[in-house]
């Protein structure tokens, strides 16, 4: 089969197409290390020369050099790549706010944001906010309070009242419910919530 | 070493791991070539698949298989006839929209969702109906007894009462939706062994089934599923999608992890079905009683029935010579319907207590005074004592605790510009369950106690309500105790489910312990040591590193002489808008009527996240469905409200705390159910003294407010 006559099917990618092609009419195309892993059938070889994208980031003052594929969210990074799972995944739509970290000191829903959108950035997740085995005020006073059942949606949680409180929009129980209700919790730990966050907005600590 | 950092005996034994992100839910595990299954789903509503186009799929980077009933991958008990209709991959047939159809497997998470939005499917459709309401008008629909007819005194007597009023009810489904997805992974290894990290109930259950589709002996598969981040009943069972999984990996040779999405949470993980009911009640003008007739009929699937408790509490609740009900299941063209907390409990306590509320106003009596009047001494269902029961004095509590003095007994008396206030109380009712389970317990010379038991924590709170248990008996620090779970190699347990763990379980942890205690005595006894010497000191006398005990506990005769119930009662307070038809709920004070209290800190958080979920169920939950082509409108978080943190006030718990002399012997009764349980009727009724309207249908949205 002659496929360089061939324009791909539709559906077909350009990986398709080059694995498809013969190395001849390939090598036009392509640099050569990108033909020999279509020919070895090598995905990962050839995303890593056509699909990934060079990435540096910090994450808990950790600093990563990296490529990744511009689909990947920054929650799957973290997650799969990062292997740091306590950023949780709970819509992906940026609906739910289990997935809340802190971008350059901002709380986002790392759902929402793709992995390269975060080149240079300093990220901060759950697993940055203790200091050993010293939790954060935050993380201390949500056992004190019991502000979880499950746990899956507290690192969200903690991740969002830290910012809450770092915001100023900790003024009344009202105003923190308001500031704090992108983050669902289906066990229904919000008063708890709320008092915790209030415990260390008198506390006075710096968060 | 994480529990050195507990302040307070009663905080949760794994808040530390919960609290820095170390918890390990079932798709956080690493294994050596993990690969990502993503599941492609039917787009119709009935028929069959004609044609399934795999090719672009397979030939998509990273794709290392697609499945699908084209290739059925071996399911030995999905080969023989008969067993369920759903069997998952051996069949073409489309018995509900999102039902799935093929699993596309990759080496990344991004290339399987990639290559499952390839995969193409053709159809024969076929008619279809998911309406629930038309279903039930519809003659030649199919119709199943859900649960047999009751009948005690006289059949509907509320029809020649002095006073009677029937009405009818409505629930919309609702969604369990816990925050974590659901899934699994698996990974069948050689010689058909295979390890999965489930989202589960219970480890056996999920166990056993497996072992049952795949006809491998149980003891090949070990199910882990130490934290579940919320279950709500939906991982009461194991899915289709899940034996899926196990297909996949035994397929491909190698682990794969399978996280659905938010909206396939709607499709493939169960609802809480729809129900109509209608009530009949009848009174003399005294306030007292003479009939009550509950007839329900709830939603079920086309391939499996599901059935539920919707008219349990109307036999035994209320004092009356007259009581008949009947509860019938209709198939319409959805997934089948799984347990919600509270479950048909919950469904039917919202009629039964909004038409008491109905009485009482008709009566024109005090909803209170209405309730205490007609409260039982005895179960006249079963014609047994309560084992416990002190609902006059939870009555008494929460009447105080809401300001019960200050609602008048006419609807819209409490007015400040637009804002109409009420008030509204409903009781809760479940049965106190005790169930069988194996504990074991290794006390060690070091001064630990290990306990083990194959049950779940999908958020009460298992192992510290274990822990206290012991910590009790044993007199040993709280930090010097670890209970293990989630595991299906520790003694069985049976699934956390009906509020049952604390008190089966429990039970179990108990009778470990009172033996551990015996055998620590007796060996002081042989070592010439004090009958009150310590373990440590004991066992190093005796050098021993540690003594093992396993004991099976279960209920004896006790639920033979009396009828074990948990009660609760809710009160709320409203503030209706009269401009927008807004309902916000100001105050409220939940009663917990469960024996002993034997985790104070999880057990009030318990009582509060019922009470959310309570306001879910009676202000903003409704899974809806575009009949014409019986798909879910609003399948995500934006559009199926659950309450967040601003819909929530403070929330005054009370629990009556006074052990019940027989369930077990802790004297504790569940109450994750009782949580909920009657909520909703609690907010219909306070919505009705706040503004004259009685709104039948959940949730209280504006609109009904405004019509």
């Amino acid at each position: 089969m002659k496929s360089s006559d061939q324009k791909p099917n539709q559906g077909d990618s350009r990986r398709d197409f080059l694995k498809k092609s013969s190395v001849i009419t390939a090598v036009a195309l392509t640099p050569g290390a990108a033909i020999k892993a279509a020919e070895n059938n090598a995905d990962e070889r050839f995303a890593e020369l056509f699909e990934k994208i060079p990435l540096k980031l910090t994450v808990n003052n950790k600093a990563y050099q990296t490529t990744v594929e511009p689909r990947v969210t920054l929650l799957d990074y973290l997650r799969e790549e990062l292997h740091l799972t306590g950023t949780k995944k709970g819509c992906d739509h940026g609906q739910c706010g289990a997935c809340t970290v802190h971008v350059d000191g901002q709380r986002i829903n790392a759902c929402l944001s793709l992995a390269v959108m975060n080149e240079g950035k300093k990220i901060t997740t759950i697993e940055g906010l203790a200091n050993g085995d010293t939790l954060h005020p935050m993380q201390a006073a949500f056992i004190k309070h019991d502000g979880f059942q499950c746990g899956y949606c507290t690192p969200g949680q903690i991740m969002s009242a830290v910012a809450c409180v770092r915001e100023g929009h900790t003024n009344s129980r009202a105003e923190i419910s308001e500031y704090m209700s992108g983050n669902i919790c289906r066990c229904g730990a919000y008063p708890n919530i709320v008092d915790a966050i209030i415990e260390v907005k008198e506390g006075g600590q710096t968060v | 070493m994480e529990k050195n950092m507990l302040k307070d005996e009663n905080d949760r034994v794994d808040g530390f791991l919960k609290v820095t992100g170390k918890a390990k839910y079932f798709a956080e595990y690493e294994l050596p070539g993990l690969t990502y299954g993503v599941l492609v789903t039917s787009t119709i509503t009935k028929g069959k698949i004609t044609s399934l186009d795999t090719k672009a799929a397979e030939k998509a980077p990273g794709v290392i298989a697609v499945i699908s009933h084209l290739n059925k991958p071996s399911a030995a008990a999905y080969e023989q006839e008969g067993g369920p209709q759903m069997k998952i991959f051996y069949t073409d047939k489309i018995f509900y929209n999102g039902q799935p159809i093929a699993i596309v497997v990759a080496n990344t998470f991004e290339r399987a969702t990639y290559a499952a939005s390839l995969v193409k499917a053709t159809y024969a459709k076929e008619t279809f109906n998911t309406d629930f309401e038309k279903a039930l008008k519809d003659p030649k629909a199919k119709k199943f007894q859900g649960q047999a007819d009751y009948k005690r005194g006289e059949e509907n007597a509320y029809k020649t009462a002095e006073v009677k009023l029937e009405e009818r009810y409505f629930l919309p489904i609702e969604t369990h939706n816990p925050m974590e997805l659901h899934g699994i992974i698996a990974d069948w290894r050689p010689n058909n062994q295979l390890t999965v990290y489930a989202k589960t109930q219970g480890v056996k259950a999920t166990q056993g089934t497996i072992a049952n589709v795949f006809k491998i002996p149980i003891e090949n598969i070990q199910v882990n599923s130490e934290f579940v981040g919320g279950g709500f009943g939906m991982a009461l069972r194991t899915w289709p999608l899940e034996i899926a999984t196990v297909m996949a990996s035994k397929h491909i040779g190698k682990p794969v992890k399978v996280v659905i999405t938010r909206m396939q949470m709607f499709t493939m993980v169960g609802n809480r079905p729809a129900a109509i009911q209608t009530i009949g009640l009848g009174a003399n003008k005294d306030g007292k009683l003479t009939g009550i007739t509950h007839r329900a009929y709830g939603e079920t699937s086309t391939y499996e029935n599901f059935t539920e408790g919707v008219v349990n509490m109307a036999k035994f609740m209320y004092q009356c010579d007259n009581v008949n009900t009947s509860y019938v299941i209709i198939p319409v063209d959805l997934g089948v319907p799984i347990w919600m907390r509270g479950p048909g409990e919950a469904t039917g306590a919202f009629a039964l207590e909004s038409a008491i509320d109905e009485m009482a106003h008709a009566l024109d009596m005090d909803p209170l005074e209405f309730r205490i009047k007609n409260d039982p001494e005895t179960d006249q269902q079963k014609n047994k004592p309560f084992s416990s029961k002190n609902i006059k004095e939870a009555y008494k509590i929460g009447a105080d605790k809401i300001g019960w003095r200050n609602r008048k007994n006419k609807p819209g008396s409490l007015v400040e510009g637009p804002w109409q206030t009420g008030y509204g109380v409903s009781v809760g009712v479940f049965n106190a369950n005790r169930g069988k389970a194996s504990v074991k317990g290794i006390l060690k010379a070091d001064g630990s106690l290990l306990l083990q038991s194959a049950t779940s924590d999908i958020g009460p709170g298992t192992g510290t309500g274990m822990t206290l248990i012991a910590n009790k008996l044993m007199n040993i620090p709280v930090n010097k105790i670890t209970f293990e779970l989630g595991d299906s190699s520790l003694p069985p347990a049976p699934s956390q489910g009906g509020s049952a763990t604390l008190s089966t379980v429990g039970s179990a942890v108990n009778d470990v312990c009172v033996a551990l205690k015996s055998t620590i005595a007796e060996l002081a006894a042989n070592s010439n040591m004090d009958a009150t010497a310590n373990f440590v000191d004991v066992l190093k006398k005796n050098n021993l590193p540690q003594i093992e005990i396993t004991k099976e506990s279960q209920s004896g005769k006790e639920k033979d002489s009396y009828s074990m119930y948990s009660f609760s009662i809710h009160f709320v307070q409203v503030k209706v808008n009269s401009l927008t038809g807004v309902v916000k709920i100001n105050k409220i004070v939940s009663v917990g009527d469960s024996g002993t209290i034997v985790s104070p800190k999880t057990a009030r958080s318990q009582m509060v996240g019922g009470a959310v979920g309570g306001i879910g169920m009676a202000l903003t939950e409704e899974s809806i469905i575009d009949h014409r082509y019986g798909r879910y409108i609003n399948n995500n978080f934006a559009d199926y409200h659950v309450p967040v943190n601003a819909d929530v006030p403070e929330i005054d718990v009370n629990f009556i705390n006074k052990p019940d002399p027989y369930i077990n012997p802790m004297g504790a009764k569940g109450m994750g159910e009782i949580a909920l349980i009657g909520f909703s009727a609690a907010v219909a009724n306070a919505v009705f003294n706040a503004t004259g309207k009685r709104i039948r249908t959940l949730p209280i949205t504006p609109d009904k407010i405004l019509a």
